[in-house]
């Protein structure tokens, strides 16, 4: 199926959920409302003639100026050989969205990624905690707004400035 | 009873005792495989056929407790660097320490990311830094044997003159 | 006769010595720094927690207990092998022969009785 017609299939089926939609570009994209994120994955996955049986990547984007975590879902159908991309605005100030867990089972990780670097709390995920940083960091690094502690485990994180090492 | 280290004069008989056990120490130094990064595979290969460590008595061991030398090769992030003290700590005196590589001499490439310690050095006390992103096999092994030298100036039944710099063992 | 054994005890005394003395070299000429955390036990860089003792597999417990009882059939049958030769020089050869296919025949209904119950697997597989 052409992106416009995947789009066209969702516009009939949830009418005012999803909107922009871009597809001269290499992977076409539009914009679904975070309420009913969870109802749109699973009718995509199940329909017959959509099938998008993997969730090849979950990840967001921090969008600082306009006061947005964007959060992208990269849906692939092996059956029918295509793609799309979803993308959900969350407000910055408290990022939440339902969980996809329960129509991907991989999701569970690449959730667990999203939360651990950009602190977006995905309600209903059955394990929701840091994946590749240490439990006791603080704060999230793939913010714009990050600032770095001074340092971790008693190990200063601050390297020495060039201008000293030059001169020594 | 007590060890004889550093409590004898410096005659002809303990230099030379010295000597031998500097370079049974020397040429037998086993070191510990922490191939952390990329610097991993040019620590296998250097240990390899081509480049051989094995011909200056370097093997690898797996285990701390078997080791005297331990290669950092590679990145070193803040989560590691809780278990690389603590399997330095495991190991037993008299022990070494080369840094291999850019990453694990400054943090290297990855010198600005959150995640990365800045240097080995920050961790355990280095005695041999080898630069490189990946040294060569043949830069390795000038690193190991700067150690050689550095062994072969210690003293261990002679008393030492210069209080702290020639003291071993302590 | 009892001057021969004098051989033994020099052996004795030189093996033990060898072993003494080399650890004395080492204990006079290494150094000592015991620490706490050099003392830890060794868990890939983890602090370790729990116990070492686990529950052992009671498999080797059986797999022990049927090699003792053949090695021990195996050791009846070494004396009964050299003196075979005498007993067919006295005559009572072939009554030798059968008294030890006797002995070993009765173990054989033991190794048949473990095989057929299925204790000469890893997994014994129990019919549900």
């Amino acid at each position: 199926m052409e992106a416009k017609d995947i789009y066209a299939a969702l516009e009939k089926q949830f009418p005012g959920k999803v909107s922009e939609f871009k597809g001269e570009v290499l992977e076409p994209y539009l914009s679904v409302d975070g309420a009913s994120i969870v109802e749109i994955c699973r009718y995509l996955r199940d329909s017959a003639g959509l099938n998008f049986a993997v969730l090849s990547d979950l990840t967001a984007l921090d969008w600082p100026k306009e006061e947005k975590i964007q959060v992208v879902y990269h849906l692939f159908s092996y059956s029918h050989n295509h793609q799309i991309v979803l993308k959900v605005d969350l407000p910055r100030a408290n990022p939440k969205i339902a969980t996809v867990e329960g129509v991907w089972k991989v999701a569970n990780w690449f959730e667990r990624e999203v939360y651990d670097l950009f602190g977006v709390i995905f309600e209903g995920h059955s394990d929701l905690r840091r994946i590749m940083l240490p439990e006791d960091w603080v704060g999230y690094p793939l913010r714009k707004d990050y600032v770095e502690e001074e340092e971790y485990d008693g190990i200063s994180t601050q390297r020495a400035p060039l201008v000293e090492k030059l001169l020594r | 009873m007590k060890p004889l280290i550093n409590s004898l004069p410096e005659t002809v008989f303990t230099t030379k005792v010295d000597d031998i056990l500097n370079w049974g120490r020397a040429s037998s130094q086993w070191y510990m495989l922490f191939g952390l990064a990329c610097c991993a595979i040019e620590l296998m290969q250097t240990g390899g056929p081509r480049a051989d460590l094995d011909r200056f008595g370097a093997v690898p061991r797996a285990t701390p407790r078997q080791s005297d030398l331990m290669i950092v090769a590679g990145t070193l992030t803040y989560k590691m660097a809780k278990r690389t003290k603590l399997l330095y700590d495991q190991m037993p005196d008299p022990k070494y320490v080369i840094s291999m590589g850019s990453c694990a001499n400054c943090g290297g490439l990855f010198q600005l990311a959150y995640s990365v310690c800045k240097g080995v050095d920050k961790i355990v006390p280095v005695d041999v830094y080898v630069p490189g992103c990946p040294p060569r096999p043949e830069a390795l092994t000038e690193g190991l044997l700067r150690i050689q030298d550095k062994m072969m100036r210690e003293r261990w039944l002679v008393k030492p003159s210069h209080p702290v710099e020639e003291a071993a063992g302590a | 006769m009892l001057f021969d054994f004098a051989n033994v005890l020099v052996f004795t005394a030189l093996g033990l010595g060898f072993v003494g003395v080399n650890l004395l070299i080492g204990k006079l000429l290494r150094p000592a720094n015991p620490q706490a955390r050099k003392l830890s036990t060794y868990e890939c860089g983890e602090p370790s927690m729990g116990s070492a003792w686990v529950n052992f597999n009671i498999r080797f417990y059986i797999v022990a207990l049927i090699f003792i009882i053949f090695e021990v059939e195996i050791a009846f049958i070494f004396p009964v092998a050299t003196v075979f030769r005498r007993w067919v020089d006295g005559g009572v050869g072939v009554f030798a022969l059968i008294e030890v296919l006797v002995f070993v025949g009765i173990l054989f209904l033991g190794l048949v009785y473990a095989w057929a119950k299925g204790d000469l697997e890893w997994v014994k597989k129990v019919k549900a």
